[in-house]
């Protein structure tokens, strides 16, 4: 295995997304892809769904990206990208090509887990040499915070508002990085920016494998979160120590946790600092909350469980 | 030396394609083109092409796909039919606002629903104002000939937009017609090397595509995609011309047949061209002056063109295989006719919509029009100027 | 600048100019203002990391200067900041004072 890289390392690279992109201060966005680029010592392509990212960072003469770059839609950033890497093929095949490149697509989660699934499924099930990166915000951030099936049970957004009858969103998040493992890819991972150096490590693992990767990397929102501007890595951070969001990985099918807390935190903890879930602390709504921390339990149970089964 | 053979549609336009060879193909199976993208895939299979084919999971996808390996640089082919092109509606507006010459056989078939899987125009022409080049062919030579042809106009270094070729779905893809099939070499030699201007995977200049673009600028590219259709029909012209040296057949913006001394005429594309043409020369034979024109570069349309070749007319029947449904008339009959407006002296106009869904198109069809047509001329009366043809009332 | 018209905009508006977005200068967003106080700096480079617009300079491993041409004074890097002995080496203060 590689040695764990420090940032004194990592900041003598050059950083492959420029300043200059319009995402709001304090997104979490730019630092994930930040991250994903510094980590990887190949040259590499990305391409982007429509969302945040793609339209801040890439408007009009002005480019973000100093890797080639390409946006086509919102649901098809994994078919585009299963497009360019097969040219690659093709043409290395014939010789018009030499390098070794690697292929990234970022999408959001609106772009990833609802109207991109069918184009992510396709390509990861052809086996395309690509890392799939979702950014998951947890709403539509870039229409303005609606719903979307990564929200949060609970979550307030502006097509599920908390309302006098409906507490936010009523149902659970999909597990997308579950489903994206039954596809029996080489490797599934959720990291954090909160822990770089899992998320960098991660990375390189990931574009190391021939073969469809992908990553669920948690990307927070302060607009949508309803938070501070400056709260985006801690935010993050209580989110794996809450184990809301679980660091792992499923390598050829194993799984295993990258980060455990010395102390699970409670998921009050995660959701008290953001302006969604603040209906949720009303005197009422105690038992939501109990659903809530009920439904994390037995998924960091049953996380826990499905590495049991691999470690002995 | 031209080889003849007897195959279908399908095969004769997959044969194209395998002849021209490109880098990378996504496939999706949908009634009737299905066989020629199974035909394609066992070149693959075989050996017998260099492409990378791409089993895509839908037809958005395969357009999504043709966008990011075309914009990577090389030749992109896919092919499809109704649903599927419907499907692929959204990114058909990428791929030419991005300027990507992909090349795409279309296989007419009707639009649900209802579900119907035979040849009508309805794909095609729901995909008219998407940006795309668009050769429409009345057989399975012309099929042929327009694949090939397809390459050198999308990939013209004035023009880079993406072409469909249009064949009508099983009374064309399924039948078995006699082909000149050229030399691989010849065709080779035809379409040549492609060059993408702003290839994805030159790391050495790291390009980015598909930007926003706010109001200060969207209406500057939109009017450069505009004046790049102007440039089209010439270059079609071009490339027919370099067509006719190897082939011997000869092509243009739209093909006439009896028709410069006609006084009644019938546009229709594609087909249904074939079996108008004999009743035609039946009509002509009784000394009546009938003619024809059957549009083939439909997008961009030439308009100037097409509206000197009909303007003689005293009366000219536009038959579509398709409506436009909530618009006055139908497709063709709105180009014809505003190809047609700036002349004082024209013809009066009618519309007919024939064969939707695969019903048959017959001789005797053509012949209550023609005869409509020689009334109108001699009485200047029109009866109705849009009706369903071959439709139980 | 002067805005380009149809004949010179690149076809399939293309972006050939990597990075170009540096020219864009998103400092002027900022309505607080990150100060580096080098004595409480550890170097522990968390700022640099976490900075969503590469705002903090970096050179031979040693942190720098901010980049207030494109510092948008999210804060983060002063809320990250463990500082020296707790006392924080990044403060916010309100743009303008």
């Amino acid at each position: 295995m590689a040695k764990p890289v420090t940032l004194k390392e990592l900041s003598k690279k050059e950083i492959l997304f420029a300043s200059g992109h319009r995402l709001c201060a304090g997104c979490g966005a730019p630092i994930i892809v930040k991250m994903v680029l510094l980590a990887s010592d190949y040259p590499l392509i990305a391409a982007n769904a429509t969302g945040c990212l793609e339209v801040s960072s890439c408007i009009s003469d002005y480019t973000a990206w100093k890797i080639p770059w390409i946006h086509n839609a919102f649901e098809n950033a994994a078919a585009t990208l299963s497009g360019v890497e097969t040219m690659y093929r093709s043409l290395k095949k014939q010789g018009k090509i030499d390098k070794d490149i690697k292929f990234i697509a970022f999408g959001g989660d609106g772009g990833t887990y609802d109207i991109g699934l069918q184009s992510l499924s396709g390509a990861m099930e052809r086996g395309h040499d690509m890392l799939y990166i979702c950014y998951d915000n947890g709403a539509y951030m870039n229409t303005g915070i609606q719903r979307s099936s990564a929200t949060p049970l609970g979550a307030d957004t502006t097509t599920r508002p908390a309302g006098s009858v409906v507490p936010g969103k009523t149902e659970q998040r999909k597990n997308l990085t579950k489903i994206m493992a039954a596809h029996n890819i080489p490797y599934a991972a959720q990291a954090s920016p909160s822990h770089w150096a899992d998320l960098v490590r991660k990375v390189r693992k990931a574009l190391d494998i021939p073969g469809p990767k992908f990553m669920n990397i948690i990307s927070p929102c302060n607009r949508g979160w309803r938070s501070r501007t400056d709260d985006a890595i801690m935010l993050s951070r209580l989110a794996v120590e809450t184990c809301y969001w679980p660091l792992y990985e499923i390598e050829n099918g194993v799984t295993k946790i990258t980060f455990k807390p010395r102390e699970k935190k409670p998921i009050i903890d995660f959701l008290k600092p953001q302006g969604r879930f603040k209906h949720l602390f009303k005197p009422d709504a105690e038992d939501f909350l109990k659903r809530i921390q009920d439904d994390i339990d037995k998924e960091w149970e049953r996380l826990q469980k499905e590495e049991a089964c691999f470690s002995s | 030396m031209a080889k003849i053979v007897a195959v279908t549609g399908n095969e004769a336009v997959a044969n194209a394609l395998r002849q021209v060879n490109p880098d990378v193909c996504a496939a999706y199976p949908i009634t009737p083109q299905t066989d020629m993208m199974q035909r394609f895939s066992g070149f693959v299979s075989d050996g017998k092409v260099k492409t990378e084919i791409i089993l895509v999971e839908s037809e958005h996808s395969s357009m999504s796909a043709c966008v990011g390996a075309s914009a990577a640089g090389g030749r992109v082919i896919t092919a499809t039919s109704s649903q599927g092109l419907a499907l692929m509606n959204e990114i058909l507006y990428i791929a030419s606002g991005t300027r990507l010459p992909i090349v795409m056989p279309v296989v007419n078939r009707a639009l649900s629903a209802p579900l119907n899987i035979h040849g009508d125009h309805s794909d095609a022409m729901g995909a008219r104002d998407s940006g795309w080049i668009q050769l429409w062919s009345e057989n399975a030579q012309e099929a042929y000939d327009n694949t090939i042809q397809a390459f050198r106009i999308a990939e013209h270094m004035d023009i880079r937009l993406p072409v469909m070729i249009c064949l009508d779905g099983f009374i064309i893809s399924h039948s078995i017609e006699r082909i000149e099939y050229l030399e691989d070499e010849q065709v080779q030699n035809f379409v040549g090397e492609f060059k993408q201007l702003y290839p994805l995977l030159d790391l050495a200049h790291p390009v980015s595509y598909g930007p926003l673009i706010l109001p200060d600028y969207y209406m500057e590219f939109r009017k450069a995609q505009a004046e790049v259709n102007t440039k089209v029909p010439e270059v079609v012209l071009d490339v027919a011309a370099d067509f006719e040296k190897i082939s011997g057949r000869k092509y243009g913006l739209f093909e006439t047949y009896r028709l410069e001394d006609a006084e009644i005429g019938i546009v229709i594309l594609n087909s249904a061209a074939g079996t108008t043409k004999d009743v035609i020369d039946e009509f002509r034979n009784k000394g009546i002056k009938a003619g024809l024109l059957k549009p083939r570069l439909y997008r961009p349309f030439p308009y100037v063109e097409t509206g000197e070749a009909l303007k003689h007319l005293k009366a000219l029947c536009v038959l579509d295989r398709a409506d436009s449904f909530g618009s006055s008339f139908s497709p063709v009959y709105m180009d014809i006719a505003s190809s047609l407006y700036p002349y004082n002296d024209k013809p009066i106009l009618i519309n007919k919509i024939y064969g939707l869904g695969g019903r048959d198109y017959l001789p005797e069809h053509a012949e209550i029009v023609l005869n409509e047509l020689i009334d109108i001329a001699e009485t200047g009366n029109v009866k109705s100027y849009k009706e369903y043809i071959g439709v139980r009332e | 600048m002067k805005l380009k018209n149809w004949k010179e905009v690149n076809p399939g508006s293309v972006i050939t100019e990597p990075g170009s977005s540096e020219k864009f200068k998103t400092g002027s967003w900022r309505s607080s203002k990150p100060i580096w106080i080098e004595e409480n700096c550890i170097q522990c480079l968390f700022c640099w990391i976490y900075c969503p617009d590469n705002a903090i300079k970096v050179k031979d491993g040693k942190r720098g200067e901010f980049d207030y041409e494109y510092c948008k004074g999210c804060g983060i890097c002063a809320l990250e900041c463990p500082g020296k002995k707790g006392n924080k080496a990044i403060i916010m203060v309100e743009e303008g004072k």
